[in-house]
């Protein structure tokens, strides 16, 4: 076929195209909310003084760091999306880990030097390594499909962004089930935890984002 | 950032065209895909110096995926970086595909093997993707694409609705751009 007549043709199909890809991943968030909701509760569920600690300073650090990761790679993942977008803004993803760097420091001078392995390691490290991607592999797979219907040009980065996007969602809530809430642990099982979802999501992505 | 960028006059024009074609400009849509395709051609021409991949191939997927995935322009953002990211993704992948056949180098005879200035027959052509279409896909595309016919002669022809054929022709579309190339 010609390409004059392939002009053609593509022309005559002008069924009105589909929302943006930022609405697109939007929708797809509000989805895993849901999926992430839903598996915390049936498998997990909020520790028993949930409560008593969202008046700790540790605890609700565990979402700031949480919460800040999903937000920046949900921005990120957006811009990925698109074909053309600067790739500047993807340094926001430094920020949760910049908060945590910081925390890990105060800890180093708020605990004895005594109690560092005791709170680095904590009371349940499989736990968390096995119910983060848990409940953040129903998101991933939700983000992927998003993606999917945009156009992300570098495949494997999208599908990395993606997976941190989907393991700050897992973290955030598997973070109201932890019982450990040192930096010292949040930044190494939490850490191991979401980078295995990023991976799974890179070679998801390599191979699902075709287009 | 955005906000002190400059639309080049060729990016304000194609932009104009993008968006009345949006809006269901048909002409637009054609005068806009036509600019492309010029501008593809010869953006993949510059750097298909070496055989096995046709500037014609990438310039026929970029077109389809431009058409496909047109959603993901934004509306206030500049078209031809966007145009340009979904050609070099599309020649990135027709290499990836191509990876394993052997490739001869004729930079060297490239001043005897001068490239023609027109449009090539593609190698790969679009009509052997039209052949393997599902039946009623493949009547709808082949009136429309291969014969021109419009949406509703064809729809009077098969004996469907205009509104059945217009599914039929885009998910024919989206399947052969899913296609193209992979044989």
């Amino acid at each position: 076929m010609q390409t004059n007549d392939l002009i053609e043709a593509l022309a005559k199909d002008t069924r009105s195209q589909g929302p943006s890809p930022m609405l697109a991943l939007a929708g797809a968030a509000a989805v895993a909310v849901m999926i992430a909701a839903a598996v915390f509760f049936a498998v997990l569920g909020p520790r028993p003084d949930f409560a008593h600690a969202m008046g700790t300073s540790r605890f609700v650090l565990k979402f700031v760091v949480t919460g800040a990761l999903a937000a920046t790679a949900f921005a990120c993942t957006a811009r990925l999306a698109r074909p053309g977008e600067s790739l500047r803004g993807t340094a926001l993803l430094l920020l949760a880990p910049a908060i945590l760097i910081v925390a890990v420091a105060v800890e180093f001078q708020a605990i004895p030097s005594v109690d560092w392995e005791a709170r680095w390691i904590g009371t349940n490290s499989l736990v968390c390594m096995m119910s983060i991607p848990l409940i953040g592999i129903g998101p991933l797979a939700v983000f992927l499909a998003a993606l999917r219907y945009g156009a992300p040009t570098r495949p494997r980065l999208a599908g990395a962004v993606a997976g941190l996007l989907a393991g700050g969602m897992g973290a955030l809530f598997y973070a109201a089930h932890c019982p450990d809430d040192s930096p010292f642990f949040v930044a190494t099982w939490y850490t191991i935890a979401i980078a295995g979802l990023a991976v799974v999501g890179a070679l998801a992505g390599q191979r699902l984002l075709r287009w | 950032m955005r906000g002190n960028f400059v639309r080049s006059p060729d990016d304000a024009e194609l932009a104009a065209l993008l968006k009345a074609a949006i809006a269901g400009d048909e002409r637009a849509y054609a005068a806009f895909l036509a600019e492309v395709a010029a501008r593809v051609r010869s953006f993949a021409r510059r750097r298909l110096s070496a055989g096995g991949v046709d500037a014609e191939d990438i310039v026929q997927e970029t077109l389809l995926a431009i058409h496909l995935k047109r959603h993901t322009w934004r509306q206030d953002a500049a078209v031809l970086p966007w145009v340009f990211a979904i050609a070099r993704f599309k020649m990135i992948d027709a290499f990836r595909r191509r990876g394993r056949s052997i490739e001869v180098d004729i930079s060297e005879f490239s001043e005897t093997l001068a490239e023609p200035e027109k449009e090539a027959v593609s190698s790969r052509d679009i009509g052997r993707v039209v052949e393997a279409l599902a039946p009623a896909q493949k009547a709808v595309v082949s009136a429309i694409s291969v014969e021109g016919h419009s949406i509703a002669d064809t729809a009077r022809a098969l004996d469907m609705t205009e509104a059945a054929v217009r599914v039929a022709f885009h998910r024919g579309l989206a399947t052969i751009a899913a296609r193209f190339g992979k044989g």
